[in-house]
C-alpha cells in the first residue's frame, strides 16, 4: 500500500485540537477530579448475586436505616449482581461481613461473590505510589529515547505520552468512570504501547533524514509517516481486535481496564502521528541533529 | 523446545483430592493414620485413586468430586477433631515431567477464589511498651545512684527526665552514653537541654529497626501457627514491606471464620499453683500440653496475660543447663512482683490458651446426621516451676530439659504473646463461583481475540501471515511455559496481559513484513526478505525495550493482580520478540529459502 497523505499540512489544526482536548481534560481533572475506585479511595465493597432481580432502592433503604448512610448500591453487569460500596469508617475491616449478614437477615438472600476492604492509609499509599510510578516511567523513557535518538525526539515522545495519559485521565474524569488499580495498570500499558508507535515513527524519520538529504523536513516527515502508516494501522487494528474481545467477553471486573486500553490505543496512534511529528517540526529538527559522525580515515569493508 | 516441556503440565487436568494432617502441628501423619483412613474408606466402599504420605500429610486422590465430598464427610465423621481435612485439587502431572521441575501455573486468588488479608503491625505500641520498660529501669537506676529527678515521663515516643541540678544531669548523661552502644550500633538518640536540665531519649533508627523486625517476625510465627489451624492446602503468610504481613488463603469459603482465628487475641496466662490454703472454689485443674494424663491445680486468679510478654528466648544458666528468659512489660512486671513477693517457694504455671473448634456428629430435626462445629477454649500447662525469688519484668525458667525443649517452650511463649497488636488494613474475598467465572471469561476472550488476529493476519499477509500465526502460537506456549517454570501466579489482569500480548506480538512481524514489501520495490525477493528482517530488527528492539521499562515499573509499584499483569506483559514482550524474529524467520526460510523466487506475495 502506498499512502501519500500530507499529514503536516494539517499540523496546526491537529495541534490546536490536541491542545483544546488536553486543556479540557486538565480542567475536568482539577475541578471534577477522578472518581477513585476502592483501591485508591479506601472503603468496603461487597458483590452479591441474587437468583431473582432485586430492588436496589429497597437495599439502599435497608442500609441507610441501619447506619450505612454513605453507601452506593448499583447493578454490576447483570441485574442479578448487586455491588455495594460503603465509605471507609475509621479503618473498620468488618463492614463487608456486617452488610452481607444485614441484607441476608432482611430478606435479601443471595450468594456472596466478593468482599474487598482497603484501609484508608493503604489507599493513600497506592495513590502516591501510582502517581510516582507514572512519573518515574515517563522519566526513564525520556532518558532512554534521548540516549538512543536525540533529545528532540525524547521531548516529542514524552510530550506524546503525557498527552495520551492526560486525555485518558480526562475522559475517565468527564464520564466519571471508576479509576482503580487495573485502570492505572492499563495506563502504564498505554504508555508502553503509545511509545511503541512513537519509536517506530521516530525511527523512520531518523533513517530518512540520514538517507534522503535533499528533502525538506516537512516533506520528509510526511514521507516517513506515510511509510509507517500501513504498519501503524495493522498493529492498532490487531490490538483493538483483542481489546474489544476483552471488553465484550472479559467480564465486569476488567471492563475499566480494557476501556482504558482501547482509548489508549486510539489516542496513542493519533499522537504518534501528530504530536511527535508536530513537536519535531516546532523544535525545527535539522539534518545535523542526526548526522552520523564521519569516520576518520578509510576503512576496508566487506561488500554487503 | 524447553518452553513446550514446561508448558505441558498445564495441559493435564487437575484431580480432586483431600489432604489430611493432624490437628496437633507437632504430630506428623504416619502409616497408622494412613491405614486407619484406608480401612474406613474400604468399609464404606468408597473408591479412591491413590493414597500416599507426603510432607507430613496424607493425600487422597479421587476420580470425581462426588467421591471426594463423600469421603470428606465420612472421614470427618470418623476422625472428628484429630485431623484437619482440607479439600484440594491435585495436578496430574506425570512423574517424568515433575522430575524435570515441570508444574502447572498457580492461580491467583481472583481465579481460584479465597481470601487475601493484609495486616499491619502496630510498631508504635511495641515501641511504647519498650519505652515504659526503659523508663522504669532508669527511674530505679537514678534512684540508686541518688540523682535528683524532678519529673520524668514519656511523650511522643520520647523519654523525658528533668533533673534538679546540673550534677545529676551530667551523671545521667554519662550513664545514657555508656548504655547507648547496642549490639549493632548506637542504641539511643540523646537530646540535651542543659538550660532546663532536661534529657530526652529516643530509640535510634537501628534500634527501631530491631524492634520492628522482632515484632513483625514474632507476629509472622504466630500467624503461621494460626493459619495452620485453618486446614488450608496452600496458605501464604509473608512479610510485605516494613511492617505489614500478607496472608492468602486460597479456597477458603468462610472469610469471617478465618478472620476470627487469624485475629485472635493474646493467649498465655501466668497463674500461681494452688496450695493447701487455696479454697476449692478458687482453683481449677488443668492438664499438661505434652502429657494429657498429668494434671495440676492452679488458682483461678490470673497474674499476668500473654499480651504483657514482650520477649522470650533461650539461654544457658551458670551450670550450662538450658533456660528460658522471659521479659514482661512494665505493667506485667509490677503485677508479677506483687504476686511473687509473698509466695517464694510456691509453683508458678504458664497456661497456653487456644481457641479451637470441635466437630460433633448430631442428628437434626429431619433425622439426617450432620456435623456441627462449635468453638471452645482449651487451656494447657506448658510450664510449672518453683518461684525462687521475687520476679519483676525479666526473669528466667530453669530446669527446662534439653536445649530443644527449651526452644520449644520459648516458641510457645512467643506464639502465645503478640509482640505488637495487628490490624487488618486490606481484605479481599473472592467467592469460588466468581473465580470460576473469571477463568471462563478470561479464556473466552483469549480464544476470541486470538481467532480474530489469526484470521486477519492470514487474510492480509497470506503465507507470511501463516508464518506469523505459527509464531504467535509458539509465543503463547512459551509464555505459559516460562510462567510455569518461574512459578508465577496467573491472575485475571494477567490473562488480560496475555490477551494484550497476543494483539501486540504481531506488531514485530507486521514491521518486518511492511519492510519487506518496501524492499521488494527495488530488490529481488531473497535480498528483500533478508534486508527486511535485519532493518526492522533495530526498530523492534527500541520499541520493545521502552515497553519493557513501563512493564518493570508496573511490577515494582503494583500489588497482587497488577503485579500479575506486569509479569505476563514482561514475559510476553520478551518471548514475542524472540518468536517474531527467530521463529518467523525460520518458517519463512523453510518456505522460500534457497529457491529462486520470481514473485513474492505479501
Amino acid at each position: 500500500m502506498n499512502f501519500k497523505f500530507q499529514f503536516m499540512k494539517y499540523r496546526k489544526v491537529a495541534g490546536i485540537a490536541s491542545l483544546i482536548i488536553f486543556l479540557v481534560s486538565v480542567l475536568s481533572l482539577s475541578f471534577r477530579g477522578l472518581s477513585l475506585g476502592l483501591d485508591f479511595s479506601g472503603g468496603t465493597l461487597v458483590e452479591i448475586t441474587y437468583e431473582n432481580p432485586v430492588n436496589l432502592e429497597a437495599i439502599r433503604e435497608t442500609l441507610v436505616i441501619n447506619g450505612f448512610q454513605d453507601s452506593q448500591v448499583v447493578n454490576f453487569g447483570t441485574n442479578l449482581d448487586v455491588l455495594i460500596k460503603v465509605a471507609d469508617q475509621n479503618g473498620n475491616s468488618s463492614i463487608g461481613d456486617a452488610v452481607y449478614s444485614l441484607l441476608n437477615s432482611n430478606g435479601f438472600v443471595g450468594e456472596l461473590k466478593r468482599v474487598e476492604f482497603v484501609g484508608p492509609q493503604v489507599g493513600a499509599e497506592l495513590r502516591d505510589q501510582g502517581g510516582l510510578g507514572m512519573l518515574v516511567a515517563l522519566f526513564m523513557i525520556l532518558m532512554y529515547v534521548a540516549f538512543r535518538f536525540q533529545y528532540k525526539f525524547a521531548l516529542g515522545a514524552v510530550t506524546a505520552l503525557g498527552h495520551d495519559v492526560v486525555i485518558i485521565l480526562g475522559l475517565f474524569s468527564i464520564f466519571a468512570w471508576d479509576f482503580d488499580l487495573t485502570v492505572l495498570a492499563a495506563l502504564l500499558a498505554v504508555i508502553g504501547y503509545s511509545l511503541n508507535d512513537t519509536i517506530v515513527v521516530s525511527d523512520r524519520i531518523r533513517e530518512n533524514f540520514r538517507t534522503q538529504r535533499e528533502m525538506e523536513p516537512q516533506a520528509m516527515i510526511d514521507l516517513s509517516l506515510n511509510q509507517t502508516l500501513g504498519r501503524t494501522i495493522v498493529t492498532s487494528l490487531t490490538t483493538l481486535l483483542v481489546l474489544f474481545a476483552l471488553f465484550i467477553f472479559g467480564g465486569e471486573m476488567i471492563k475499566g481496564f480494557s476501556l482504558a486500553l482501547i482509548l489508549g490505543v486510539l489516542v496513542g496512534t493519533y499522537s504518534s502521528i501528530y504530536v511527535v511529528a508536530n513537536m519535531l517540526m516546532s523544535l525545527t529538527l535539522i539534518q545535523d541533529d542526526l548526522a552520523i559522525p564521519e569516520p576518520e580515515g578509510a576503512d576496508f569493508d566487506e561488500l554487503p | 523446545m524447553l518452553g513446550f516441556i514446561y508448558a505441558l503440565p498445564n495441559l493435564y487436568p487437575t484431580q480432586p483430592s483431600i489432604q489430611l494432617a493432624y490437628t496437633d502441628t507437632g504430630k506428623s501423619a504416619d502409616q497408622s493414620l494412613l491405614n486407619e483412613i484406608q480401612n474406613t474408606l474400604d468399609e464404606r466402599n468408597v473408591e479412591y485413586d491413590e493414597i500416599l504420605l507426603r510432607d507430613n500429610k496424607i493425600v487422597l486422590k479421587f476420580q470425581n468430586i462426588d467421591q471426594q465430598l463423600e469421603s470428606k464427610t465420612i472421614l470427618q465423621n470418623k476422625l472428628l477433631d484429630r485431623v484437619i481435612v482440607a479439600l484440594n485439587l491435585e495436578p496430574t502431572t506425570p512423574d517424568w515431567l515433575k522430575d524435570l521441575g515441570g508444574k502447572p501455573l498457580k492461580l491467583g486468588l481472583d481465579l481460584s477464589g479465597g481470601v487475601h488479608f493484609l495486616l499491619e503491625v502496630d510498631i508504635d505500641t511495641a515501641q511504647q511498651g519498650r519505652l515504659e520498660l526503659l523508663l522504669d529501669t532508669y527511674r530505679k537506676t537514678f534512684k540508686e545512684d541518688r540523682l535528683k529527678v524532678n519529673s520524668s515521663g514519656i511523650k511522643d515516643l520520647k523519654l523525658h527526665f528533668t533533673f534538679q541540678d546540673r550534677e545529676s544531669y551530667n551523671k545521667a548523661l554519662a550513664k545514657y552514653k555508656t548504655d547507648s552502644p547496642g549490639i549493632n550500633g548506637i542504641q539511643y538518640v540523646i537530646t540535651e537541654r542543659p538550660s532546663s536540665n532536661t534529657l530526652l531519649l529516643e530509640y535510634s533508627d537501628i534500634a527501631l529497626r530491631e524492634i520492628r523486625d522482632y515484632a513483625v517476625g514474632q507476629n509472622l510465627v504466630t500467624l503461621r501457627n494460626r493459619v495452620n489451624e485453618l486446614g488450608v492446602s496452600e496458605p501464604i503468610v509473608q512479610r510485605q514491606g516494613a511492617n505489614r504481613i500478607v496472608v492468602q488463603l486460597p479456597g477458603v469459603q468462610d472469610p469471617t471464620a478465618a478472620k476470627k482465628i487469624i485475629g485472635k487475641t493474646a493467649n498465655l496466662e501466668f497463674r500461681l499453683e494452688a496450695n493447701s490454703r487455696t479454697s476449692p472454689l478458687r482453683k481449677e485443674e488443668f492438664s499438661f500440653k505434652d502429657n494429657e494424663y498429668a494434671t495440676a491445680s492452679l488458682e483461678k486468679a490470673v497474674v499476668v496475660t500473654g499480651d504483657r510478654v514482650t520477649n522470650a528466648n533461650t539461654g544457658f544458666d551458670e551450670s550450662g543447663l538450658s533456660q528460658v528468659n522471659i521479659t514482661l512489660d512494665m505493667q506485667g512486671g509490677r503485677a508479677m512482683q506483687k504476686a511473687t513477693s509473698g509466695n517464694i517457694g510456691r509453683g508458678l504455671a504458664v497456661l497456653f490458651v487456644e481457641q479451637k473448634s470441635k466437630s460433633e456428629l448430631i442428628t437434626d430435626a429431619n433425622g439426617n446426621s450432620i456435623i456441627e462445629q462449635t468453638s471452645y477454649i482449651e487451656k494447657n500447662i506448658i510450664s510449672l516451676a518453683t518461684i525462687q525469688a521475687v520476679l519483676g519484668t525479666s526473669f528466667r525458667i530453669t530446669g527446662v530439659g534439653s536445649p530443644q525443649e527449651a526452644s520449644e517452650l520459648a516458641l510457645l511463649l512467643r506464639a502465645g504473646a503478640l509482640a505488637a497488636p495487628m490490624k487488618f488494613v486490606e481484605e479481599r474475598t473472592v467467592g469460588p463461583s466468581l473465580g470460576k467465572e473469571n477463568i471462563e471469561l478470561g479464556m473466552k476472550s483469549i480464544v476470541i481475540g486470538l481467532t480474530l488476529v489469526v484470521l486477519f493476519m492470514a487474510f492480509y499477509y497470506r503465507v507470511f501471515g501463516l508464518a506469523a500465526n505459527i509464531s504467535l502460537f509458539i509465543n503463547l506456549v512459551l509464555i505459559t511455559g516460562i510462567m510455569s517454570l518461574l512459578g508465577a501466579t496467573l491472575t485475571l489482569p494477567g490473562i488480560a496481559g496475555i490477551v494484550l500480548t497476543v494483539g501486540m506480538a504481531v506488531d514485530a512481524n507486521v514491521l518486518i513484513f511492511a519492510r519487506i514489501r518496501e524492499e521488494l520495490k527495488e530488490k529481488d525477493p531473497q535480498s528483500a526478505i533478508r534486508d527486511g528482517f535485519s532493518r526492522a530488527f533495530i526498530t523492534i528492539l527500541d520499541a520493545n525495550i521502552t515497553t519493557l521499562i513501563a512493564a518493570l515499573i508496573l511490577y515494582v509499584i503494583g500489588t497482587g493482580p497488577v503485579k500479575g499483569f506486569a509479569i505476563t506483559l514482561s514475559i510476553g514482550i520478551i518471548t514475542s520478540m524472540f518468536t517474531a524474529i527467530m521463529c518467523t524467520r525460520a518458517i519463512v526460510n523453510l518456505v522460500y529459502g534457497n529457491k529462486n523466487i520470481k514473485e513474492l506475495k505479501i
